[in-house]
């Protein structure tokens, strides 16, 4: 033991005069064997643009599709994928379509951003760590996700039936999913589930870890910055919650492939079964998505109100009791498959319940601005989007809530229009709030703010006018997953599909601001966003050093839990 | 703790969320009441028994008698009639009832008694949405003109109020539990059990067409496909969810509606009669279904079933009791109280090894064999 200790104390004298050096890897160990915490951070961030990329350029397919009545592209896709030109291909393609762009933005897009891009970028520095806990684990994480990507993708090619791909539904719902689905692309599908699932399974454990035992001296759980916590919530939520979803979907290889009947009633199985172990899984998945960003939105509001965060403890146990809560709601998603009366009555409540934690964290960000002298820059802009529009997307969910309720919009475009308010706004927002947030601190450059703010107001007006109207066609009762509606819906159908386009142009002022910020943007110093910015990242160069706190920040007893910085870099009081 | 920075308590905040509270909570109450004053009696009715045992509000018998006249004069298509002889003619449509209207915003208008009921509660609850967005909107926009850089240069170092915080997690809970008492009542009725000689309808999901069976009537299926579209424009129905042979049910019965899967999992649903119920392979499910007035009412499947999900419709048409009772006729029905012999049982098969001289039978079993002997 004391050899080892020695020998590691040598080779670290060993090589401090010539650190520079010891850290300039070729561009190939670099950026494919990664154990950097920002390279590793880098790669999520870029991988989960190009997911994006991907996921909503199948959305842009779907909203052509809907535009009007009628089958009037699938047929084109269905034979550029591979398939033939009859009609049920057609038809088939539509399937996969929703499927993919479930999986792609669920699995590829928003975690990866979120846990994978920001939460390894920012954990560490936040704690004032020199890296990860476990940093080949975080690079073994990070590859399995990009094999299951190419796993999904590779599906979409491959025979599922009754055409290329899989049609399932990201929910993978037993029977259509083993009897109803033949051929090799469902279990391509669920491959990728569980490469996906075991990457964020041992990101979780490197996060948790990490989190516990790596945090400067001085830095109690109670100081620690609110994206900490949540990273820290939503990696417990992952451990738990993702080895159910891959039994389940174990058993549905082995009921597809070897025989057994766990979910088919002709062998003693339940389809139900799947389905209470797919949402045992899939709510606390939501929660997974929205965590990190009502972490990262605490962190802007309070920077550019200048401001701590109101409620600091709220906050942290707020973000806890929805992940406990989330664990015991999970049927209020199955309401119609025949729960009895109890039952419904009782997942009625406990969902209704998350409204309140939720409540205290809208107030709590508004009462952080409140009093405070806010600056408009585009984070915080994006960032009060997201308080409205999640706020918008939290109360039909108190609708949804009421088991009564849902067996009229069950399955409909009303659900739709629900789940894009938290996720497609509430998530994305705050992922474009953080991105622009702390891109400066990545890059060392700034964007530009116009563009940002353009960007800002494209997609804010894009999203609205794509998802507002859904909650019209779902009181109307369109369902879900339809390629083809009865004329009646075809009014908010066209007026959505034109969101899109609206949508999809700031989208390239996202670009062109990415462009804009490599090729022209002005060189930032540690901290571009002023005195509102206390928490540790602000105190290193942008970009970070490729190793920081060689020498640990010490977080003394007159830091409070809202500013970590060393005495001699805080404004006079 | 440096976070119980004790500063001065902002009262105007916490005035203005007790305020809001509690005009929403009024305006909750009025827009749930106002909306339905035969719901408000009716909720005042609901006892606890009504799960357990409710009583059947009518009866297909004695509704044989209660039909008003007036309601077969309701029929939209006059010729939609039932002649003895046994021709049927579909009743044709109403324009906006039963079916979705182009830049409708709201739930299709109810025609059963759960959906008038769940309706009141829909409207109590779009109204809470909407005071609880309009109310976070506000602020923002308040704290956009109060306190941005310009307006307050020097931000306040307030970090805890307590009696806010504890305000602003009991008035919700409060919210709460004013929704979640219609909420579960809603549910109760919904769950009321078929009194014992209801209507019995089985639907089927097949991929993809429902097939509907009358098990008490003869168990005589209907085979119910989706029209084509030109073929039902033609007919002046709406495209995409007329069917060639609709679901007949009768009005003002209670009819118990069950849902099985053949292959894969569907799901009944039927918007204008707040019904929505899961097909699926190996589940009997049940629900209790009472169709206020005659009328065609549209449906689709809304569960993922396959390449033609949306090709499955569903197409209901209520007709008076008398007129149901002859289009069963006609489909070579058949009725229990008009003298048919009931069809008997099959007995019930023992086990196989209990059969005498079945190889490798042992003994019956006998009462002595409990294991306390």
């Amino acid at each position: 033991m004391a050899t080892t200790a020695d020998h590691f104390q040598a080779h670290t004298e060993d090589h401090a005069h010539d650190h520079d050096a010891h850290h300039t890897p070729g561009f190939f160990a670099r950026w494919f064997m990664s154990t950097n915490h920002k390279d590793i951070g880098t790669l999520y961030l870029i991988f989960a643009i190009i997911a994006g990329i991907v996921g909503g350029a199948i959305s842009g397919i779907m909203r052509a599709e809907l535009h009007e009545p009628g089958i009037q592209y699938l047929t084109y896709w269905a034979q550029l994928m591979g398939g033939t030109s009859d009609f049920d291909t057609s038809l088939h393609m539509w399937n996969v379509f929703i499927t993919a762009h479930g999986l792609i933005m669920v699995f590829f897009m928003v975690m990866p951003a979120m846990i994978g891009g920001f939460g390894n970028w920012f954990v560490p520095l936040m704690i004032g760590a020199p890296d990860m806990a476990f940093p080949r684990m975080n690079n073994v994480s990070f590859w399995l996700t990009v094999v299951g990507f190419f796993s999904l993708i590779f599906s979409m090619f491959v025979p599922g039936g009754t055409g290329p791909g899989a049609g399932t539904g990201w929910t993978v719902y037993a029977p259509l999913s083993t009897t109803g689905s033949q051929g090799p692309a469902v279990d391509f599908a669920i491959f990728a589930l569980h490469l996906a699932g075991a990457g964020s399974i041992l990101g979780a454990t490197n996060f948790i870890t990490t989190i516990f035992n790596m945090r400067a001296p001085g830095m109690t759980l109670h100081k620690m910055p609110l994206f900490v916590w949540s990273v820290l919530v939503t990696a417990f939520l992952l451990l738990l919650a993702l080895p159910v979803l891959a039994a389940a979907i174990t058993m549905l290889l082995t009921d597809r492939n070897f025989g057994t009947t766990f979910f088919d009633p002709a062998g003693g199985g339940d389809p139900v079964l799947y389905q209470h172990l797919f949402w045992f899984f899939g709510h606390p998945e939501v929660y997974i998505m929205i965590l990190p960003g009502f972490g990262m939105v605490s962190q802007i509001v309070a920077t550019f109100s200048r401001k701590p965060v109101f409620g600091y403890l709220g906050m942290a146990y707020a973000m806890v009791a929805i992940g406990v809560v989330g664990f015991i709601v999970w049927a209020h998603h199955m309401y119609t498959v025949g729960l009895d009366v109890n039952t419904k009555m009782y997942f009625t409540a406990a969902t209704m319940v998350i409204a309140v934690p939720t409540g205290v964290k809208i107030f709590s960000w508004i009462a952080t601005m409140w009093g405070g002298s806010i600056e408009f820059k585009s984070p915080m802009v994006w960032a009060m989007g997201f308080i409205f529009l999640f706020t918008v997307g939290g109360v039909t969910g108190v609708y949804l809530a009421n088991g009564g309720i849902d067996d009229v919009v069950h399955d409909t475009y009303f659900v739709v229009a629900h789940f894009h308010y938290v996720l497609s706004m509430g998530a994305v927002f705050s992922l474009f709030a953080a991105f622009y947030y702390w891109f400066p601190k990545m890059s060392g450059r700034m964007h530009s703010e116009l563009l940002a703010h353009l960007h800002f107001w494209g997609f804010f007006i894009g999203v609205n006018v794509i998802f507002f109207p859904q909650h019209f066609l779902g009181l109307q009762g369109m369902p879900r997953r339809y390629p083809d509606y009865t004329p009646a819906y075809e009014y908010w159908n066209a007026i959505s599909s034109w969101g899109y386009v609206i949508m999809a142009a700031s989208m390239l002022l996202f670009f062109a601001n990415l462009v804009y910020a490599f090729v022209a943007g002005k060189k930032v110093g540690n901290n571009p966003w002023g005195p509102g910015a206390t928490t540790l990242e602000w105190t290193l160069s942008s970009p970070p050093p490729f190793h920081q706190f060689e020498t640990l920040p010490v977080i003394e007893e007159h830091h409070d839990y809202h500013d970590h910085r060393p005495a001699d870099q805080r404004e006079p009081a | 703790m440096s976070i119980l920075n004790s500063t001065a308590p902002r009262h105007g905040l916490t005035r203005i969320v007790a305020g809001f509270a509690v005009l929403l909570a009024l305006a909750f109450a009025a827009a749930f009441l106002a909306a339905g004053p035969a719901q408000a009696q009716s909720e005042t009715t609901l006892q606890p028994d009504d799960l357990v045992a409710p009583a059947p509000a009518v009866t297909p018998s004695a509704a044989l008698e209660q039909v008003p006249a007036d309601e077969a004069a309701d029929v939209a298509d006059p010729d939609a009639v039932v002649d003895p002889a046994g021709t049927y003619t579909p009743m044709a449509p109403t324009a906006g009832k039963g079916m979705p209207v182009n830049g409708g915003y709201d739930v299709q208008d109810q025609h059963s008694e759960i959906g008038k009921f769940a309706r009141n509660l829909h409207f109590g609850l779009f109204w809470v949405m909407v005071a609880i967005s309009v109310f976070v909107l506000a602020l923002l926009v308040w704290v956009v003109v109060r306190f941005n850089r310009r307006a307050n240069p020097t931000p306040s170092k307030t970090t805890h109020n307590t009696g806010l915080e504890v305000a602003w997690t009991l008035i919700p809970v409060l919210i709460l539990v004013g929704i979640a008492i219609p909420s579960i009542s809603l549910l109760a009725r919904q769950y009321e059990t078929p009194p014992e000689d209801a209507v019995t309808v089985k639907a089927t999901g097949y991929q993809w067409y429902w097939g509907y069976t009358y098990p008490d009537n003869g168990g005589f299926e209907i085979i119910s496909n989706m029209k084509d579209e030109a073929q039902a424009v033609a007919e002046g129905e709406p495209p995409q969810l007329a069917v060639d042979n609709r679901l007949v049910l009768p009005v003002g019965v209670p009819i118990r509606l069950q849902t099985t899967g053949a292959d894969v999992i569907h799901s009944f649903a039927v918007p204008s009669l707040w019904f929505k119920i899961d097909a699926i392979p190996g589940r009997l499910n049940e629900r209790l279904l009472t169709i206020d007035e005659p009328g065609v009412y549209y449906g689709q499947c809304s569960e993922l079933c396959g390449a033609r999900h949306a090709y499955m419709p569903i197409a209901i048409e209520a007709l008076p009791v008398d007129q149901w009772r002859a289009w069963v006729l006609a489909q070579g029905g058949t009725f229990g109280d008009a003298e048919e012999a009931e069809p008997e049982l099959a007995p019930l098969q023992g086990p196989e090894s209990a059969v005498p001289g079945a190889p490798g039978a042992g003994a019956p079993p006998t009462e002595d064999t409990s294991p306390t002997t």
